[in-house]
């Protein structure tokens, strides 16, 4: 029961990262009809907005420490984080210390802005082409943007921890001990798509985006500027893609592929869900994590080998052969 | 001539010509001077314009004629790959038996992929044959460790049985041979300041890359490529004239398997080593870039997107910043620097960004590729040239 309990639970972090990737990318399709192979990249720069936030907090400056001398016998010089002088020096280590969660208040609106940029900047122009001319521009869009942040991070993995009171494991049951910022991130994953879900359905802004979704042309013969309302939800669609990657870099160090190798998982689940379905979506983001960790139970391991490294593409060629439209999708939405 | 119009034998003539002359045409920098650098003549990097040329033009043949966008047709050059060098371990070092099973197995395995992903379509598909690829990637690099010797790459032991010629005692490792002719000797001319390097390996993949040319251009003529491109156009409206589509996707899909796992087999018998890399799904990707950038569905594109890739790949990414130095060096220092910064994002380990970049505006300005982009140029010129006689174009009766 406790093995059980654990799979799932692992699953959880993974599956909730992928419920809100793909939630951004059903979210782009639903309304734009466009394929974004950019969104992993979306993802990625929002793991680096943490990696900034960390490295602004503890930017610093030199002081002269006279009660303390180097080796040489000279006064010691230490680096003060300018937040520590500002705002004293507790307060100052507990900022550099939640940087990570901090970095949400931030990505929002970049995320919102570098969405925005996006669509109308590029996307705008391709929503009459062919889904293989939007696959591809976003793909080299993509391959832009991970450039860029290599430039400006390197190519290494960046730890960023989360905050210490947060870093240890919390005794679930007896048997389980399980990472607490794992337990956050699906939380606040929870958080997040049902602050989207409860968006659509209760605002009149909401009703309106589904409205379009359903049949954008009779939206916009009542009047209603429905573009502008589709570009706000690209830029809602890049932050939910930038918040799954804020919280992640605890517990994936952000390099810059990590977004490449995310897509491809994301794109399968979307497809598994159902393209156009937001439910869909999520539902098969949680379903395909949770499998994926039982899949690398040793026990199943040796039973069927090499199942813990295809268990996803073989539900997807599963679901796509016998359920064409995926899990929860809707009729007519991309069917052939 | 060879079955084709008067036409497409000029056509298939030049092509040979141009291919047979490589080594000639892509060293026009002596090798002394400065611009050596931007000289592709040399035979690792023409193998590979010619082995990913022969692939891109099997990929066309499916995403070009049919529309049929593959996101897993690495799995096949790795199959390829892996399979030649099998052969090389198994039972001799020519490489035409290697080149062959190369062949036939890619071949099989396209059957059966091609066989379940091509029950849907669009993006469906995609997703697909990138799930398949991926599966593949993934096995090849954990499960199947006895056949493809996992993350080390599966190459050649001095153990090896190698029925037909079996390694003399305390040899060295044998290199790929055709019928005796070693695929890594070469012979330099040197022609004045110039160097020509003619490498047999190379002219071997052309040999090859040409009899495939042959066969995309017999089948992009032929009653079977025109079937390919009406389900392209109107795959509903087939199907309502009581027409099966699916055996004739599926032809087209097996046949670019082939292609692809040909050009495997060949990349194996250049370099006898097989990795899993070449299977995941951004090899694939670079397949369908190299067919986008020179130009889908047109006969010549994708050969030209592949060499145009490779070529900045390898380019590209050798200049550095002391390079740039000393081309900018007569610009004054302030600004040299700046200009100098500025490039050095786009060249060496940023290449990339380039790469990106030149995806991005082919896709935009010109979705027919580089080959759309030669046709407005000429027709430009002509124009410009022609204004004279325009006026009697102008009057032509409509059709």
């Amino acid at each position: 029961m406790d093995a059980i309990l654990l799979q799932i639970l692992n699953g959880l972090d993974k599956g909730s990262a992928y419920a809100l990737i793909a939630l951004g990318l059903t979210l782009i399709f639903g309304t734009l009809g466009v394929v974004n192979f950019a969104h992993g990249a979306l993802f990625m720069i929002g793991a680096f907005c943490a990696v900034t936030m960390q490295r602004l907090f503890s930017l610093s400056y030199e002081v002269v420490d006279e009660t303390q001398t180097d080796f040489l016998g000279n006064p010691l010089k230490v680096q003060v984080p300018y937040v520590e002088g500002w705002f004293g020096e507790g307060a100052g280590t507990t900022l550099i210390d939640w940087s990570v969660p901090l970095a949400i208040i931030a990505t929002i609106p970049v995320m919102m802005l570098i969405g925005w940029a996006m669509e109308r900047g590029l996307i705008k122009h391709f929503y009459k082409r062919p889904h293989a001319d939007q696959i591809l521009v976003t793909f080299g869009l993509a391959i832009v943007l991970q450039e860029f942040i290599r430039y400006f991070f390197g190519a290494n993995p960046i730890q960023t921890p989360a905050p210490s009171d947060y870093q240890g494991t919390v005794q679930l049951t007896q048997a389980i001990a399980y990472p607490v910022w794992r337990l956050i991130y699906f939380f606040f994953s929870a958080f997040v798509i049902a602050g989207v879900f409860a968006f659509l359905q209760f605002t009149t802004f909401g009703m309106v985006v589904r409205a379009g979704m359903a049949d954008r042309e009779t939206v916009g013969l009542l009047g209603i500027d429905i573009d502008k309302r589709f570009t706000l939800m690209f830029g809602i669609a890049a932050a939910v893609a930038g918040l799954a990657g804020v919280m992640y870099t605890p517990i994936l160090s952000p390099n810059y592929h990590m977004g490449m190798d995310f897509l491809v998982l994301s794109f399968v689940v979307v497809v598994v869900g159902g393209m156009g379905s937001l439910p869909g979506a999520v539902a098969a983001g949680f379903l395909l994590g949770i499998l994926q960790s039982f899949a690398s139970m040793n026990e199943v391991k040796s039973l069927i080998p090499g199942i813990d490294q295809v268990i996803i593409y073989l539900v997807a060629i599963v679901i796509l052969l016998t359920r064409p439209r995926g899990l929860m999708g809707r009729k007519g939405v991309m069917e052939d | 001539m060879f079955g084709l119009s008067q036409k497409d034998t000029k056509f298939l003539l030049i092509v040979v010509a141009l291919t047979l002359l490589t080594p000639i045409l892509l060293n026009p920098f002596p090798s002394e001077s400065g611009l050596a650098q931007f000289n592709a003549g040399y035979p690792a990097l023409m193998q590979r314009f010619a082995i990913y040329g022969l692939m891109a033009i099997g990929f066309n043949i499916l995403f070009g004629l049919t529309g049929y966008l593959s996101f897993g047709h690495a799995a096949f050059l790795g199959v390829g790959s892996y399979a030649a060098v099998w052969m090389f371990k198994l039972l001799s070092m020519n490489v035409l038996p290697a080149i062959i099973l190369a062949t036939i197995v890619s071949g099989l395995f396209a059957l059966v992929i091609g066989y379940i992903s091509l029950r849907r379509s669009g993006i469906y598909f995609s997703i697909l044959t990138l799930a398949f690829a991926e599966m593949s990637y993934r096995l090849a690099y954990s499960v199947f460790t006895p056949i493809t010797n996992g993350e080390t790459g599966l190459q050649l032991t001095l153990s090896d049985p190698r029925i037909l010629d079996s390694a003399p005692e305390g040899g060295s490792l044998p290199v790929p041979t055709l019928f005796g002719l070693d695929m890594n000797a070469s012979w330099t001319a040197n022609v004045g300041p110039w160097d020509f390097t003619f490498n047999i390996g190379y002219y071997f993949c052309a040999v090859i890359a040409i009899l495939g040319f042959y066969l995309s251009l017999r089948i992009f003529r032929s009653p079977f490529g025109m079937m390919l491109r009406a389900i392209k156009s109107n795959q509903t409206r087939m199907s309502y004239t009581g027409l099966n589509s699916r055996p004739y996707t599926l032809a087209a899909f097996v046949i670019s398997g082939m292609y692809a796992g040909l050009a495997g087999g060949l990349l194996a018998a250049m370099d006898p080593l097989a990795g899993a890399e070449r299977m995941q799904w951004t090899a694939s990707g670079e397949v369908v870039l190299m067919t986008i950038m020179g130009g889908v569905g047109t006969l010549m594109g994708p050969v030209i997107g592949a060499g145009f890739i490779k070529y900045a790949e390898n380019i590209f990414s050798k200049i550095n910043e002391s390079v740039l130095h000393g081309w900018f060096g007569w610009l004054p220092d302030g600004l040299e620097d700046i200009v100098v910064w500025f490039f050095a994002r786009f060249v060496g380990e940023g290449w990339h960004l380039t790469l990106g970049l030149m995806f991005m505006i082919v896709v935009i300005a010109l979705p027919g590729g580089l080959v759309e982009g030669g046709q407005r140029i000429a027709r430009w010129v002509r124009r410009k040239s022609g204004r004279e006689t325009a006026a009697d174009e102008t009057t032509k009766p409509a059709e």
